[in-house]
C-alpha cells in the first residue's frame, strides 16, 4: 500500500468519528499546550532576570570583603580609598574602576522630604555601570577630589521631590547637610525587585565626611574583555589581601550571578515541563485506549481487507498512521493554544512569558512519539488479527 | 490441460480450543481446474466454510498440502499469502463486506491499493468492473444506498478487478430474495463462462444443482460428489 493512500485512509476513519477524534485529541491538545505555556513562562522569567543583571553593565567584576556564601555575616569593610588607588595600579585605568558607601537619608527639598539610598561614588560609576542622564551633568574628579556638596539624583528621586520642576541647580538637605543638584538619571525602572530610581549619588569624599567615616563599602571593575575577567579578579583580590592580611575578600562575576540564578531558573521550569508532560503522557494513553476501541470495531474491515490482499503491516501502518495523525493534529493545536496562552499572560499579566522555537518543536516531536509509542500495540493487534475470525464478527 | 487452480490433498484443520482439538476438517482432496464450476454443499458444521477459507489462502492447513495456483500454502510467509489472495482469488461473501462510508467505485478499487495502483488507475480499473457487473449507473453510489443485490454485484466486481483464476462464493445469495438470487448467480455463471473458476459453498440445493460438479461436505469430509 502506499503511504498516501495509508494517510488517506487514516483521514477518513478519524472524520467518520469526528466527536470522539476531537475527544481524544483533547488530551494531547492539553498536554503540548500546558508544555509550552509552562516552558515559555519558564523561558521568559529566565530572560527577564539575565536581563536585568546584563542591565549593570557588562563584564563587570564586583569587589567585596567577606565571603560571598550563605550564612555567612556581613563583614564591616576595612577598605578605604588608599586601597583604590592600590587597585587602580592593578587595573592600570582608573576609569574602569567605581566605589560605593551607601546610606539610607532622608533627602528634602523644601517642604518635601523622601528616603533615598545616598550612595558615596567616584565620577567613573556612569563608565563602569550603564547609567544615562536625563539631563544636567554627573559629578566631575574634581568634585571628588574636593568633596564638593553636589548630588545627582535617580529619576524617582527628582520627580518625589520636585515634581514637574527642573531640580537643577536647586537645593536639597541630605541629612541635613545641603547639596545643589547638578543632574538627573534616566528612568532605569526596577531591578530584582529593587527600585533603582530612588538613588542619590554624591561624591565619596563627601558621603564619608557626611557619615563620618573613612571606609568604602565595594569596589566594582568594568574589565576590558571577557577573558581578562578572571586574571583581572585574581590580581585585585591578591592586593587587597596583601594590604589586608586579616579579611578576606570576595570577587564575583556577572557571569557567575547569571550562572547561578539561571541553574535556579532551568531547574524550575524544567519540573513545570515535566509536570505539563505528565498530562501529554495521559494523553497518549487515551489514545491508545481509542485505538484498541477502533480496532475492535472495524475487526470485519480488517478481515476483509485481508482476504483482498492486504499484507499485516499495511493493516499495521494504517491504524499506527491513525493513531499518529490524531497526536499531531493534537500537538499542533496544543501548540497554537499553549502559544496564544503564553502571549495573553505576557501581555495581560506581570509574568513574562517567551516562546521558543525548540519547545514548540519538541512538544511537536512529543506528541509524534506518543502516537507512536502509544499506537504500535494496536497497530499490531490489528496486523496480527486472523482473517477468518476477523470475517465471521458480526 | 493446464496446471488445476487449486489441489487439496488429503487437507485438514483442527482448531485448538480451552486445549482441546476439535477437527473441523478431516482429510479433503479435491482439485479444482481452470474455469471449473464447483458448488460445495453441506449442514452448518459440515465443515464446508473451513473448507472454503483454507481454498482460499485465509487460512493453512493443519494436515495434508494445499496448492493454490501451483503454490504450496504449507511454504508461503504471511505477506506472500497475502499477495496469492490478491492476485489468484476473488472473494465474494454472504454478507457482502463492503466498505460503509466508500463508493462503489473505491470498494471495488480496494484490492488495487495493496497492488500498490494509484488512485486514478484504481478507479479506471474500478469503472470497468462495475459496468461489466451491470452497475455503471452506481459508481458514485455508497453501500446504504443500494439494494442488496447491487451491493453483491459490488462484491462480485471488487473479486473481479484483480482479474483472479478462482472466485470463491461463500453463500453469495442467502441474504437475498430468490429472484436477485437468480440474477447474481447468473452473473457468476457468465464470468465463468468468460474463463474464471467458481467456487460455490451454500446450504441451497438448487443453487447448487447449477454448478457443473457438487461437493457434499459431512462432518469434515467429503460424503459425495456429483
Amino acid at each position: 500500500m502506499r503511504l498516501a493512500e495509508a494517510w488517506r485512509v487514516a483521514l477518513d476513519a478519524l472524520r467518520a468519528n469526528r466527536l470522539r477524534s476531537l475527544l481524544t485529541m483533547l488530551g494531547v491538545v492539553i498536554g503540548v499546550a500546558a508544555v509550552v505555556a509552562l516552558v515559555a513562562i519558564g523561558t521568559g522569567t529566565k530572560e527577564q532576570i539575565e536581563r536585568q543583571v546584563e542591565g549593570l553593565g557588562s563584564n563587570l567584576l564586583l569587589v567585596v570583603p567577606g565571603r560571598i556564601e550563605a550564612g555567612s555575616a556581613p563583614t564591616s569593610s576595612p577598605l578605604t580609598l588608599d586601597d583604590i588607588d592600590a587597585i587602580n595600579r592593578v587595573v592600570g585605568d582608573r576609569t574602569r574602576v567605581a566605589v560605593t558607601i551607601a546610606s539610607g537619608e532622608t533627602v528634602r527639598a523644601g517642604s518635601r522630604t523622601r528616603f533615598s539610598s545616598m550612595q558615596g561614588v567616584l565620577e567613573t560609576t556612569p563608565t563602569v555601570f550603564v547609567r544615562r542622564l536625563d539631563r544636567g551633568s554627573y559629578l566631575t574628579r574634581t568634585d571628588v577630589s574636593t568633596g564638593r556638596r553636589v548630588a545627582v539624583l535617580g529619576a524617582g528621586t527628582a520627580r518625589d521631590l520636585f515634581g514637574d520642576r527642573d531640580p537643577i541647580g536647586r537645593q536639597i538637605t541630605i541629612g541635613g547637610v545641603r547639596f545643589r543638584v547638578i543632574g538627573v538619571f534616566e528612568r532605569l525602572g526596577q531591578s530584582l525587585g529593587v527600585d533603582r530610581d530612588g538613588e542619590v549619588h554624591v561624591p565619596v569624599t563627601a558621603a564619608q565626611r557626611l557619615l563620618g567615616t573613612e571606609r568604602i563599602d565595594g569596589i566594582a571593575i568594568r574589565a576590558p574583555d571577557r577573558e581578562r575577567i578572571g586574571e583581572l579578579s585574581d590580581a585585585v583580590v591578591a592586593a587587597l589581601a596583601e594590604r589586608h592580611p586579616d579579611t578576606d575578600f570576595s570577587a564575583v562575576t556577572q557571569e557567575q550571578i547569571l550562572g547561578v540564578l539561571g541553574d535556579i531558573l532551568g531547574v524550575l521550569t524544567g519540573v513545570l515541563a515535566a509536570i505539563a508532560g505528565i498530562s501529554l503522557l495521559v494523553g497518549g494513553v487515551g489514545v491508545s485506549n481509542i485505538m484498541l476501541v477502533s480496532v475492535r470495531e472495524r475487526t470485519k474491515e480488517i478481515g476483509l481487507r485481508k482476504a483482498v490482499g492486504a499484507r499485516p503491516r499495511d493493516i499495521g501502518v494504517q491504524f499506527l498512521l491513525e493513531a499518529v495523525l490524531l497526536t499531531t493534529t493534537g500537538g499542533v493545536l496544543g501548540m497554537l493554544l499553549g502559544g496564544s496562552a503564553a502571549l495573553l499572560v505576557d501581555r495581560l499579566s506581570p509574568v513574562p512569558a517567551a516562546l521558543t522555537w525548540w519547545s514548540m518543536a519538541l512538544a511537536f516531536g512529543v506528541s509524534a512519539a506518543v502516537g507512536i509509542i502509544f499506537g504500535v500495540v494496536p497497530a499490531q493487534r490489528a496486523g496480527r488479527l486472523d482473517p477468518v475470525v476477523a470475517l465471521r464478527t458480526e | 490441460m493446464s496446471t488445476p487452480a487449486i489441489v487439496a490433498q488429503d487437507v485438514s484443520r483442527t482448531y485448538q480450543l480451552d486445549g482441546l482439538s476439535v477437527p473441523a476438517l478431516r482429510g479433503v482432496s479435491l482439485t479444482v481446474e481452470p474455469g471449473d464450476y464447483v458448488a460445495i454443499v453441506g449442514t452448518s458444521g459440515s465443515g464446508k466454510s473451513t473448507l472454503m477459507h483454507l481454498l482460499g489462502g485465509l487460512d493453512r492447513p493443519t494436515g495434508g498440502t494445499l496448492l493454490i495456483g501451483g503454490r504450496d500454502v504449507a511454504r508461503l510467509t504471511p505477506n506472500e499469502l497475502a499477495e496469492l489472495r490478491n492476485t489468484t482469488i476473488g472473494f465474494v461473501f454472504q454478507s457482502f463486506h463492503l466498505l460503509a462510508r466508500t463508493t462503489a467505485q473505491d470498494n471495488v478499487g480496494l484490492p488495487l491499493v495493496y497492488r500498490g495502483i494509484g488512485r486514478r488507475e484504481r478507479r479506471d480499473r474500478a469503472a470497468a468492473m462495475l459496468e461489466r457487473v451491470g452497475l455503471a449507473h452506481r459508481i458514485t453510489h455508497r453501500p446504504n444506498q443500494m439494494s442488496g443485490g447491487e451491493q453483491q454485484r459490488v462484491a462480485i466486481a471488487r473479486a473481479l478487478v484483480t482479474g483472479p483464476s478462482v472466485l470463491l462464493a461463500d453463500e453469495p445469495t442467502g441474504n437475498l430474495d430468490s429472484a436477485t438470487g437468480q440474477s447474481v448467480l447468473a452473473l457468476l455463471e457468465s464470468l465463468n463462462d468468460d474463463g474464471v473458476a467458481v467456487v460455490l459453498v451454500t446450504h441451497d440445493r438448487e443453487v447448487a444443482a447449477r454448478a457443473r460438479r457438487q461437493i457434499v461436505m459431512r462432518d469434515g469430509l467429503i460424503s459425495a460428489t456429483r
